[in-house]
C-alpha cells in the first residue's frame, strides 16, 4: 500500500529555486533485513510512479508499471530485496507537484511549481531513504528516465549504491529527442484551455494537447516494425460496418487501426495525467546531462561512481537506441569499472524495457542474484 | 584438475597475476571467471551470443555484448595488460584488423587457434574429403570457420602486422606437443607484443 512521507527541510533545487514541506508517496515490497543491507530503488520514466509491483487489495486491476520485474520469485525478487517504489517530486500521482496546494497562496502551484530535474529527484530520494533507515542500496535501479536517475546516484551518492541497473537509457537526449519533447509541450501549452498552466481554476483540462503529446510519445515509443506489425494499414471497422471494408472512407476520421490506437492512448492519458507534470518531466529529460559540467567528458563526469554497472538497451529502440547505452559503457569502461552490457534483440522498441523478452528476464535475473549474493557475502562476513 | 579447455588454462599461466585482461569472443566466460578467482585479475568479456553473454553475468564475469568485429574503440580508454582472442580468430572476417586492434588496446595479446596444417587434415584432403576433427568438428558447408591457417600462415601473419612472438605453445587433444608441431598438433598459442 502507498504510504507518505513529510520532509519539512526546504530542499535545494538546481534551478536555484527551493520546496519545503513536500510529501513523497512510496510503496515498498519484501523486507528489509537486520542490516538494512538488501534495499532496491526503483526510478520511474514519464509515466509511472511508486505502485511499482502487485494490486491493491481494492483496486486488482491497478498492477505495478514494473510488476513482471518485481515481486516474489520475480527477477528482481521480493523474497529476497526490500524494493521501494517512490513517486517523484511534481509528479501527479500522490508526490508533491503541481496539483497540490501551494502553501504559499492556498491554491494548486501549477505554473509555479518549481522546475526539477533528475538530480534534484535523486537528493529527494536519498532523504526519503535516510528516513527509511536505508544508508546504502544494494541497487538503484530504473528504465528510460528511470535509468538516468540510477545513473546520477552513482555520482551524487556513490557510497551509497553498490549496483546501478539502467535500462533502455542515454547519458542525455539527442537533438531529436528534445526535439519529440518541445512538440509535445507545444501541444500542451498551445491548447486554449491549458491558461498558462491554471486550468485548475477554469475547472479544464488541456485535454487535446495531453492527447497529442502522449501520442507523438506512442510513436517514439514503438519500433516502425513493432507498429506495422500490430496495426500495419489496416483500416479501422466502424459500428455501422456491416461487413468489412476494403475501400477508404475518404474522410479525415479514424480511417486506419493505427490512428485509433493513438487517439485512444491520448484520450485515456489525458484523462489522468496533468498537463504541467507532463511539462516538468520532458523538462527534466531534456535537463540531463552529467558530462555538461565537465567540458562534455561523460567519463570524467562519471569519475566519482563506485558502483558495479548492468547496462541494458534493445535494438529497436530509437527513442533510446544502443549507442546511447554504449557512450556510457564507453564512459565507464574508461574509468576501469566493472560494467556489464547487455543488448536484447527485441522487435517492442522503447516499450521492450517494460515487457518480458526472455534475454531481458534471465540477464535481469542472473544479475540480481549476483546482487544477492553480495548482500549475503557481506553479512556473513562481520 | 580446474575443468578449463585446455588452451585457456594454457593462457591462463601466461597471465600476470592482477593483470588487467580483456578476453574478446570470451563465451561463458570460464578463462575471466578462473583468473578473478585464482589470480587476482579484473577484466571484461567481449561476447555477441545470449546464451554465452548470460553464462557470463552467472558466472560473476563482466562481460559487454558486442561483435569484436565491430571494432575495439570503446576499449581504447582503459588499459589492458592482456587481450585474448581463444579459438575464434578463424571465424573472423576482417582477422587482420581484429588482430591489429588486439595489439593496440592491450600491452599483449595471446591468441589460440586450430591448426589446420595437423597431418590428419591433409590425410582426409589427400582422401578427397574435407577435414572434419575435435578442434574443426563442422563440415564444409555449415562451418562457422572462415580463415584457417597453419601454423607457420599465423607466424608468418604476426610477423607481417610487425608483432614480435613472446611465446608459443602447441597442443595436440589436448596435451602438449614437442617436436614437429607444425604437422601434429591440433591447437596452438600464441602470445606476441607490438615491435
Amino acid at each position: 500500500m502507498p504510504q507518505r512521507m513529510r520532509f519539512d527541510a526546504p530542499l535545494p533545487l538546481r534551478s536555484g529555486a527551493s520546496i519545503a514541506g513536500y510529501e513523497l508517496v512510496y510503496e515498498t515490497y519484501g523486507s528489509l533485513n537486520a542490516d538494512r543491507s538488501n534495499a532496491v530503488l526503483v526510478c520511474h520514466a514519464l509515466n509511472a510512479g511508486h505502485h511499482v509491483a502487485g494490486v491493491y487489495a481494492d483496486h486488482p486491476e491497478d498492477v505495478g508499471w514494473w510488476d513482471n520485474m518485481v515481486g516474489p520469485g520475480k527477477p528482481v525478487d521480493t523474497d529476497r530485496f526490500f524494493v521501494v517504489g517512490v513517486n517523484n517530486l511534481g509528479s501527479c500521482f500522490g508526490s508533491t507537484g503541481p496539483m497540490s496546494t501551494n502553501p504559499a497562496t492556498g491554491k494548486p502551484y501549477g505554473p509555479d511549481f518549481p522546475v526539477v530535474t533528475v538530480e534534484d529527484w535523486v537528493h529527494a530520494q536519498a532523504r526519503l531513504a535516510d528516513a527509511l533507515g536505508i544508508e546504502r542500496f544494494a541497487a538503484v535501479m530504473g528504465g528510460s528516465l528511470g535509468g538516468m536517475q540510477a545513473l546520477a546516484w552513482t555520482t551524487l551518492y556513490p557510497m551509497r549504491i553498490a549496483h546501478c541497473v539502467a535500462v533502455a537509457t542515454a547519458p542525455k537526449l539527442s537533438a531529436q529527442n528534445i526535439a519529440f519533447n518541445e512538440v509535445a509541450r507545444r501541444a500542451i501549452i498551445t491548447d486554449p484551455e491549458f491558461h498558462g498552466g491554471r486550468f485548475y481554476d477554469h475547472g479544464v483540462v488541456p485535454a487535446r494537447g495531453l492527447q497529442v503529446a502522449r501520442m507523438i510519445g506512442h510513436i517514439t515509443y514503438l519500433s516502425d516494425d513493432a507498429m506495422g506489425e500490430k496495426f500495419g494499414r489496416a483500416l479501422r471497422r466502424h459500428v455501422t460496418d456491416t461487413v468489412l471494408r476494403n475501400d477508404y472512407r475518404f474522410t479525415f476520421d479514424v480511417e486506419f487501426e493505427i490512428e485509433s490506437y493513438l487517439r485512444h492512448q491520448g484520450e485515456k492519458f489525458s484523462t489522468y495525467f496533468d498537463a504541467n507534470t507532463y511539462l516538468l518531466i520532458t523538462r527534466a529529460l531534456d535537463y540531463f546531462d552529467p558530462a555538461l559540467a565537465h567540458g562534455g567528458d561523460l567519463a570524467r563526469a562519471l569519475a566519482p561512481a563506485l558502483a558495479d554497472f548492468l547496462l541494458v538497451s534493445f535494438t529497436t529502440d530509437w527513442r533510446f537506441a544502443p549507442e546511447r547505452s554504449r557512450e556510457i559503457v564507453e564512459a565507464l569502461l574508461a574509468n576501469e569499472r566493472r560494467v556489464t552490457y547487455a543488448e536484447i534483440d527485441a522487435p517492442h522498441g522503447h516499450d521492450a524495457f517494460l515487457l518480458d523478452s526472455p534475454q531481458y528476464m534471465a540477464v535481469m535475473r542472473s544479475w540480481f542474484e549476483r546482487i544477492d549474493a553480495c548482500v549475503r557475502t557481506q553479512r556473513s562476513g562481520r | 584438475m580446474n575443468g578449463l579447455r585446455p588452451d585457456l588454462a594454457l593462457i591462463a599461466d601466461w597471465v600476470a597475476p592482477r593483470s588487467q585482461v580483456l578476453d574478446l569472443a570470451c563465451g561463458d566466460g570460464a578463462l575471466l571467471a578462473h583468473l578473478q578467482t585464482t589470480k587476482g585479475c579484473r577484466g571484461y568479456g567481449v561476447e555477441i551470443n545470449d546464451a554465452q553473454v548470460l553464462a557470463c553475468v552467472r558466472a560473476g564475469v563482466d562481460v559487454i555484448q558486442q561483435d569484436i568485429e565491430a571494432g575495439l574503440g570503446m576499449f581504447h580508454a582503459p588499459s589492458f595488460d592482456v587481450v585474448v582472442l581463444s579459438m575464434a580468430i578463424q571465424m573472423t572476417h576482417q582477422t587482420e584488423r581484429v588482430l591489429r586492434e588486439m595489439s593496440e588496446v592491450g600491452s599483449e595479446g595471446i591468441v589460440s587457434l586450430p591448426n589446420f596444417g595437423h597431418w590428419s587434415h591433409a590425410w582426409s584432403i589427400l582422401r578427397g574429403r574435407m577435414p572434419v576433427s575435435r578442434e574443426l568438428p563442422y563440415e564444409w558447408f555449415d562451418t562457422p570457420n572462415l580463415h584457417m591457417s597453419t601454423v607457420r600462415d599465423f607466424e608468418a601473419f604476426l610477423h607481417r602486422l610487425g608483432l614480435t612472438i613472446t611465446g608459443r605453445a602447441f597442443l595436440k587433444n589436448g596435451r602438449p606437443v614437442g617436436r614437429l608441431p607444425g604437422l601434429r598438433s591440433t591447437q596452438a598459442i600464441y602470445r606476441f607484443r607490438r615491435g
